[in-house]
This record gives C-alpha cells, sequence and structure tokens, in this order.
C-alpha cells in the first residue's frame, strides 16, 4: 500500500470545513453590502447576540452526539431565569443565586436523564414533555409577568453577567468562550468525551465494552440542563428581569448551530469548534437581516434558506464515495 | 474454458491518496465460479464494491457482454443482473424477514397497495430452499447472525442475477447450514448463473470453486484453473511465502482453577456447568441454536441468569452487567463485530482501548494520549492490522482487520479468563494463525480461555478440551485424546457418543 503525504492547505481546511466556508462567505457578503458591518462595535454586538444561543447548543451537540436531543433547552432558561430574578430580588447574593439556578438546571438535566435511561422514553418525546411541563410551570409561577431584578441590593452585580464589559468585550462573550473550551476539553481529553462519541456511534458495542451507558446519558442531559441554566442567567441579567416566554424556540436555534456545524443527528459525529461556527453563522445572519433592514417575515425565510444550503452543502461532501 | 461474462481490467482505487487496488484484472466466467482470495486488507470487497457500482474506481474498465459498463450505484448493477451479498450485514434490524428480502422490490396488488399475501409467500420459498425454519414475518433482531446471513442470501438470490456476488457468505453458517447453501450454488451454477465467492475457508473453495483470482497488497497475483494449484500453493501465493502448520499447539500444565460455572439457567441455556485451569483452552462447540453465544454472554453479565453461579479463583462472583464482568477480569469478544464487538464511527486507536480507558487516563478522567497511542500501536505490530495509522476510522477497515481490532480491545483489558465467540470469522489463513498466536501466549501467561467456535478444525488444532453443546444443554466435555470431528458432529446434533 502507498501513501502520499500531502501538507494540509488552506483548501483542505476549508473542504473539510464546509460551514466555515458558509461563515466566510457570510461575512464577505455583508462587507460588500454594509459598511457597518465590519465596525467593531458591530462584532460585538454579533459575538453578544450569539453568545446565548451558542452557550446553549453547547448542550445540545452533547445531547445530539449521544443520538438524542434535548428541546426543554428554551423552557429550562425560562424557569431558570424566573427562579433567578425572584431570588435576586428578594435580595440573595449574587453567586449564591447563580450557583442554585445552575443546580436547578441540571437537576432539570438529571430528570430528562432519568426519564430517558430509566423510563426508557425516546429523548425527543421526553424532552418534549419535560418542555411543555416547565413552560406552563413557569406561566404559572410568574402568573405570566416578567419578574423584575432592578432596585434589589445585589441587582447591580447581577445584571454585570448581562451587560458588564471586561476590556472592551461583554462578560457574556467570555462566558461563551469558557463554556467552549470546557465542552472541547471534556470531548477530546475526558473519558467521558470519548464514550459520548462512542455511545453515539454504536450504543450496544460501547455497553459490551464495560462502560455504563445510562451514565454517559445522565451525564450528558444533566450538562444541557446545566448550560440552558446559564443562557437563562445570562438573559435575565441582560434584560433585567425575566419574562415567562423567554426563550421559547431557543432550542430550535440550538438545534440549527449543532446541525449547521456539521454535527450528525444521527449521533457519534461532531465537534464542538463547528457548533461554534454554527453558532456564529445564526447569530451573523440575524444581525446581517437587521443591518440590511429585511422585514421580519423575511428573515425567517432567509434564515431558513441558509440553514438548508448549508446542510446540503455539508451532506454533498460526504456522501462522496 | 467458457465465455468471459464480466472482464475488469486495469481497475485501480485510491481513497484519498491511499492505494488499496492497482491495476487489477478480474474476469467472471459464464456458468463458473470464480474463487476471489486474498489476505485481510488485500481488496476483494472493494474490487467488488466497484464491480457493483457501491464505490467509484480512480481507473480502469469494466466490460459486461462485451461492452463498456460503469455503474454508479448498486441498482444500476442490479438491472445489469449482478446481485451482491455483502460481507457485513446490511439488513434492517427492525423489519420482517420477509420485508427485508423484498425492500423496495414488495409485490404489489392492482391498488398499489403490498400484496402481503404474497410476499410472505414468495418470501417462504426462498426460506425452504435455503433450508430456514423461521417465520416470514419475524424480525431480523430476533433471530441468529448466522440466519441473518442467509436472508442477506436469499435476498440476492430473489433478485434472480446472472451473476452473484458473495463475500464470505459462510462466516456465520454451520457446517450443514453451508452444505445447504454448496447444493442452491452448484445448482444455480448448473442453471447457468456465474457466481464470485470470497472466502477465507480454503476448503470451500476446493469444493465448489472452478477457477481463482489471487490478490495480494491490491495487486493481482494470479488466475489459475483450480485443478492447477493446491492448498500450499494457494497460500503461498496469498500471503507471498510458505506458511507452516496452521494450529500451532503449545502445551502448558494447568495451574490454580481460574473459573468454575456451576449450573447456570436461563431462558437460553440448562444447568451449564464446567470449570477452567490456568493456561487452559476450553473449546465449545455445537450447532447454530446450541446456545453457545448466551452462555457465554450470560457469564459475560449481558443476560441474567436463573439459577447457577460463577467462581473466579474461588470466589463467588457477583455479575450484573459488562462492567462487573470486565472488572472481575471476564472479557468476551463478540461474534458479531459490527453489531456490538466494535464502534465503526471511532478509529483504530479509540477501539482498541475502549474497554481499558482507565488505565490510560488520570485522576480526572484526563486520557493519556502518549501511552495510548503506543498501545495501539503495539498491538497494531503484535497482530498485524492493516490500517494506514491509529487515526484511521475502523469502518474503512477490512472485515477481517476489524475482527484483530475487536480482538485487541479485549486483550487490553488484561483479563483472567478471555471469552472468543468465533475469533477467526472472516480473519485469512495467515492471521488466524498469528490469532492462535496470541491465544497460545495468553495460555502461557496462565489465564482461562473459552473459544467457542463452529470451525471444528480450529477446536480441535487448539484447544485442550471441548465442550459440546445442544439446545442450551452441555452434551459432554471430551478431552483432546477422545476428540475427532466425528464425535463432536455427533454430539453437537444431541447424541451421546457411545449411543451410536
Ligand atoms: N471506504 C474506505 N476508505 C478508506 N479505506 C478503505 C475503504 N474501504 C476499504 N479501505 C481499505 O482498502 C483495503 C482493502 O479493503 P477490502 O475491504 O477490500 O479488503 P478485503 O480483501 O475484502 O479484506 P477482508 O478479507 O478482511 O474482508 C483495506 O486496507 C481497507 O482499509
Ligand atoms: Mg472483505
Amino acid at each position: 500500500m502507498k501513501m502520499s503525504f500531502n501538507k494540509t492547505s488552506i483548501k483542505e481546511i476549508l473542504s473539510k470545513n464546509k460551514p466555515l466556508i458558509v461563515l466566510l462567505l457570510l461575512c464577505l457578503v455583508m462587507s460588500m453590502l454594509n459598511d457597518r458591518f465590519w465596525t467593531w462595535s458591530n462584532i460585538i454586538i454579533v459575538l453578544r447576540q450569539t453568545s446565548i444561543n451558542a452557550v446553549i447548543a453547547t448542550g445540545m451537540t452533547f445531547a445530539i452526539l449521544v443520538g438524542g436531543i434535548d428541546l426543554s433547552v428554551g423552557s429550562v432558561v425560562a424557569i431558570c431565569g424566573a427562579i433567578a430574578a425572584t431570588l435576586i430580588s428578594s435580595g440573595m447574593d449574587t453567586i449564591l443565586v447563580v450557583l442554585i439556578t445552575l443546580m436547578l438546571g441540571l437537576g432539570i438535566g438529571l430528570v430528562n436523564g432519568v426519564l430517558i435511561t430509566k423510563g426508557r422514553l425516546q429523548p425527543f418525546i421526553a424532552t418534549l414533555g419535560t418542555m411543555t411541563l416547565l413552560r406552563g410551570l413557569t406561566l404559572l409561577y410568574t402568573q405570566g409577568k416578567p419578574i423584575s431584578t432592578t432596585g434589589a441590593v445585589s441587582s447591580q452585580s447581577f445584571s454585570k453577567i448581562g451587560t458588564g464589559y471586561f476590556l472592551t468585550i461583554p462578560i457574556p462573550v467570555y462566558i461563551m468562550i469558557f463554556v467552549f473550551i470546557i465542552a472541547y476539553y471534556i470531548l477530546r481529553h475526558l473519558r467521558i468525551g470519548r464514550y459520548i462519541y462512542a455511545l453515539g456511534s454504536n450504543e450496544e458495542a460501547t455497553m459490551y465494552s464495560g462502560i455504563k451507558t445510562e451514565n454517559v446519558k445522565m451525564f450528558v442531559y444533566g450538562s444541557a440542563g446545566l448550560l440552558a441554566a446559564l443562557g437563562g442567567i445570562i438573559i435575565t441579567a441582560r434584560l433585567g428581569s425575566a419574562q415567562p416566554t423567554a426563550g421559547s424556540g431557543y432550542e430550535l436555534d440550538a438545534i440549527a448551530a449543532v446541525v449547521l456545524g456539521g454535527t450528525s443527528m444521527a449521533g457519534g459525529v461532531g465537534t464542538i469548534f463547528g457548533t461554534a461556527i454554527g453558532a456564529l453563522i445564526i447569530g451573523l445572519l440575524n444581525n446581517a437581516l437587521n443591518l440590511l433592514q429585511v422585514p421580519s417575515y423575511f428573515q425567517d425565510v432567509a434564515k431558513g434558506v441558509v440553514i438548508l444550503i448549508a446542510v446540503l452543502l455539508d451532506r454533498k461532501q460526504k456522501a462522496s464515495r | 474454458m467458457s465465455e468471459t461474462l464480466v472482464s475488469m481490467k486495469n481497475i485501480s482505487k485510491e481513497f484519498s491518496g491511499n492505494v488499496v487496488l492497482d491495476k487489477v484484472d478480474f474476469n467472471i466466467y459464464k456458468g463458473e465460479i470464480m474463487a476471489l482470495l486474498g489476505e485481510n486488507g488485500a481488496g476483494k470487497s472493494t474490487l467488488m464494491k466497484i464491480l457493483t457500482g457501491v464505490y467509484i474506481k480512480t481507473s480502469g474498465e469494466i466490460y459486461l457482454d462485451g461492452s463498456l459498463v460503469n455503474f454508479n450505484n448498486i441498482k444500476e448493477s442490479q438491472n445489469h443482473g449482478i446481485a451482491i451479498i455483502h460481507q457485513e450485514l446490511n439488513l434492517i434490524r427492525h423489519l420482517s424477514i420477509a420485508e427485508n428480502i423484498f425492500l423496495g422490490r414488495e409485490p404489489l396488488k392492482k391498488a398499489k397497495n403490498i400484496d402481503w399475501k404474497k410476499l410472505y409467500a414468495d418470501t417462504k420459498v426462498w426460506l425452504d430452499i435455503l433450508g430456514i425454519k423461521e417465520n416470514p414475518k419475524e424480525l431480523i433482531k430476533n433471530i441468529s447472525v448466522g440466519k441473518q446471513q442467509l436472508v442477506e442470501i436469499a435476498k440476492a438470490l430473489s433478485l434472480d442475477a446472472k451473476i452473484i456476488i458473495m463475500d464470505e457468505p459462510t462466516g456465520a453458517l454451520t457446517v450443514s447450514e453451508t452444505k445447504r447453501l454448496f447444493e442452491v450454488v452448484r445448482d444455480l451454477k448448473h442453471k447457468g448463473h456465474s457466481i464470485v465467492y470470497i472466502s477465507h475457508r480454503l476448503n470451500e473453495i476446493f469444493e465448489i470453486c472452478d477457477d481463482v483470482t489471487i490478490l495480494r497488497d491490491g495487486q493481482l497475483i494470479a488466475e489459475r484453473n483450480i485443478k492447477e494449484v493446491d492448498e500450499e500453493k494457494i497460500i503461498e501465493m496469498m500471503v507471498g511465502r510458505k506458511l507452516s502448520e496452521q494450529y500451532p499447539r503449545v502445551s502448558c500444565i494447568p495451574g490454580e482453577m481460574v473459573l468454575e460455572v456451576k449450573g447456570i439457567t436461563n431462558k437460553f441455556v440448562s444447568d451449564v456447568s464446567f470449570e477452567i485451569r490456568e493456561g487452559e483452552i476450553l473449546g465449545v462447540s455445537g450447532l447454530m441454536g446450541a446456545g453457545r453465544t448466551e452462555l457465554a454472554r450470560t457469564i459475560y453479565g449481558i443476560y441474567k441468569m436463573d439459577k447457577g453461579e460463577i467462581l473466579l479463583d474461588g470466589k463467588k462472583a457477583i455479575i450484573h452487567n459488562s462492567t462487573d464482568a470486565l472488572s472481575l477480569g471476564i472479557a468476551y469478544v463478540s461474534e458479531d463485530r459490527k453489531a456490538n464487538g466494535i464502534v465503526l464511527g471511532l478509529d483504530v486507536r479509540e477501539n482498541i482501548t475502549l474497554a481499558s480507558l482507565k488505565k490510560f487516563s488520570g485522576k480526572f478522567g484526563n486520557i493519556h494520549f502518549a501511552e495510548e497511542e503506543a498501545s495501539a500501536q503495539g498491538y497494531i505490530e503484535d497482530m498485524s492490522v492493516k490500517t494506514n495509522g491509529t487515526k484511521q476510522l475502523v469502518r474503512f477497515l477490512s472485515g477481517g482487520n476489524q475482527q484483530k481490532v475487536s480482538i485487541a480491545k479485549n486483550l487490553n483489558t488484561n483479563p483472567r479468563v478471555l471469552i472468543l465467540d468465533e475469533p477467526t470469522r472472516g480473519v485469512d489463513v495467515g492471521a488466524k494463525k498469528e490469532i492462535y498466536e496470541l491465544i497460545n501466549k495468553f495460555k502461557l501467561e496462565g489465564k482461562g480461555i473459552i473459544m467457542i467456535s463452529s470451525e471444528i478444525p480450529e477446536i480441535i488444532g487448539i484447544s485442550d478440551r471441548v465442550m459440546v453443546m445442544h439446545e442450551g444443554k452441555v452434551t459432554d466435555i471430551i478431552s483432546m485424546e477422545g476428540a475427532s470431528q466425528e464425535n463432536i458432529m455427533r454430539l453437537a446434533v444431541g447424541k451421546e457418543v457411545d449411543e451410536i
């Protein structure tokens, strides 16, 4: 057998990363259409807008990698936001509130995990159930009204999480990058990450290899819940109040980001880098459509078209023999 | 020699710069059976996938009946009368036997809805021809691997193709099922069909084939009439050197008791007891459905035990799942590598260390890549796994090399007791011997080994004792002195030796 070693050229990197091409193309087109696009302030806006979806999509990546899905993330954003706002306005310390809210998200994720492993429910069904249930609970709890955090003792420090800057970069962007790095480390360097890929590719063989597949799933759905709670904290802090309808439809944006990033819905294949690109594409697209003053109904159409094109490109690539 | 039906000329195939076929010529003659032989990874399956349009060739021409053809997918080659039985099972597990056989070609009624009656009746005809007793409505996931293989064969036969390619069709079949298949194959031949037959079992080649084509490392070595060659010659052409004694037996005085199985009973097996000492190989023989795999999987914790107990080193072993089994030192190499032996989506290294990853990671579960890499590299060399490197996806290895990876994964857990279920299925002659040598190495290290195999020569060749099973029960455990092909067969069909 002969081998030829090609230098990894830029071309090769691009051909392996179709999502990256879509992202670059989008940037190129925008810089021609609108001169406000490449301004520092606009870039910052895009990154900040991306951050919440990116954090949630990271958890979604885990779920999709094991061949599952988590539809409840949007509702987790809402209920965790509401709880966080209540605790802040009751005068509790910010750090404590953040920890409690994250634990709540983790707990909800673990409930999903139990439904899926012990209850043997399809992930789609289980999380569809919790999604509806949690949305209802949030509406009941908030009586359909926003919960404001303004005026409370720790309101100032809490709102920094969503609105603060450090070295001219918004705090949520740091959070996003931190989440990406941790997730990358988990998937590529930790045992559990390896197990996630193995499980998504062949559950039976993973089980035969002595791996407790149920524990892996608990980890995955727990993480998805935790990260959705983090998303809820950021958005509540940013708005200064918790909206009862916050986060609705976020699960779809998260799924879109993951799939745009080249992760297979069948499980086993995908990267955090891909999800980062996917989330950026969506963030950029939203920004572009706003800058270009596209009417909002057309925005959805345009978004849908770009998502389909990007996924088709990726599909073509994989089908080659 | 009769007329040439297919002639493939100068076929080359590269996978991302990696040459796996290099200007290969291959012929199929009308009404004859052509054997296609070569070591694991020689390119046999790839060549046949090119013929049937599964893979696109890099260069070369294919002539069918004298005219140039080029198939872009399997449907096109089917329309030209070529059917293939792939080496790996491609059935849909949640559909029935009948639905699988006629997938996409279901008989329809006038109103274009499926004619279920006819579907089941047509299926029954094929099942009878191949001697399968299952109900056509049975789901694929509920039948054994061997039966699944027969369903694949039925599926290809039902296409009524003039050329039928069989890529290791007998891997999971028992002796009697193989015999039955050969009758069908001979019958097809007499009706003028041509067959390509790929197998690592050379005796089968001599039994049914007319010609042989031999590949080595992606190159054509020779095309011969079967009468011009003998087994030794074929092996020499395949591996490029002479091979000595196929079954290297090592003797070793059995040590302490390692594993004692007492009266295991569940829905698959009843009252199975045996014991294994250090440095002993217990061969397990029996027909398909004898409960051998089920027994192994019960010991490994996959199936529940209703009664009975397992003692490891004299202590009672509590095994609820495979995690328990592995941590107590029992490893299991599955007979069905694609379903539960290996993870196709992971690379070679990741598969080799999958069951023993704890060994290669630190306190916080962080993987030590260098150690992991070294271990994988070690097994690749020891077992001569043919791969581009540790980072190649296992999906892209040839069948036999996937099997080696599956074995390596289990060896890496450093078990006390190693259960091998059909360890040499789909493995070439040279590699088979390497696997026997590895088993022997384990034996000398004082491990207890259980080897389940449908190949009786292999059982006789390397076991120390043979346990024969029939319908979930142990018919007898015999020592090597008393073992012969005949009496193992007799015990396997459920008769005591002295009854006959
Ligand atoms: N899709 C693929 N991508 C990359 N390499 C491949 C692919 N398919 C096959 N190969 C490589 O081509 C070589 C030949 O494989 P092939 O499956 O044809 O071997 P084989 O002769 O059928 O072996 P076996 O007896 O083990 O089935 C192997 O080295 C394999 O790794
Ligand atoms: Mg093959």
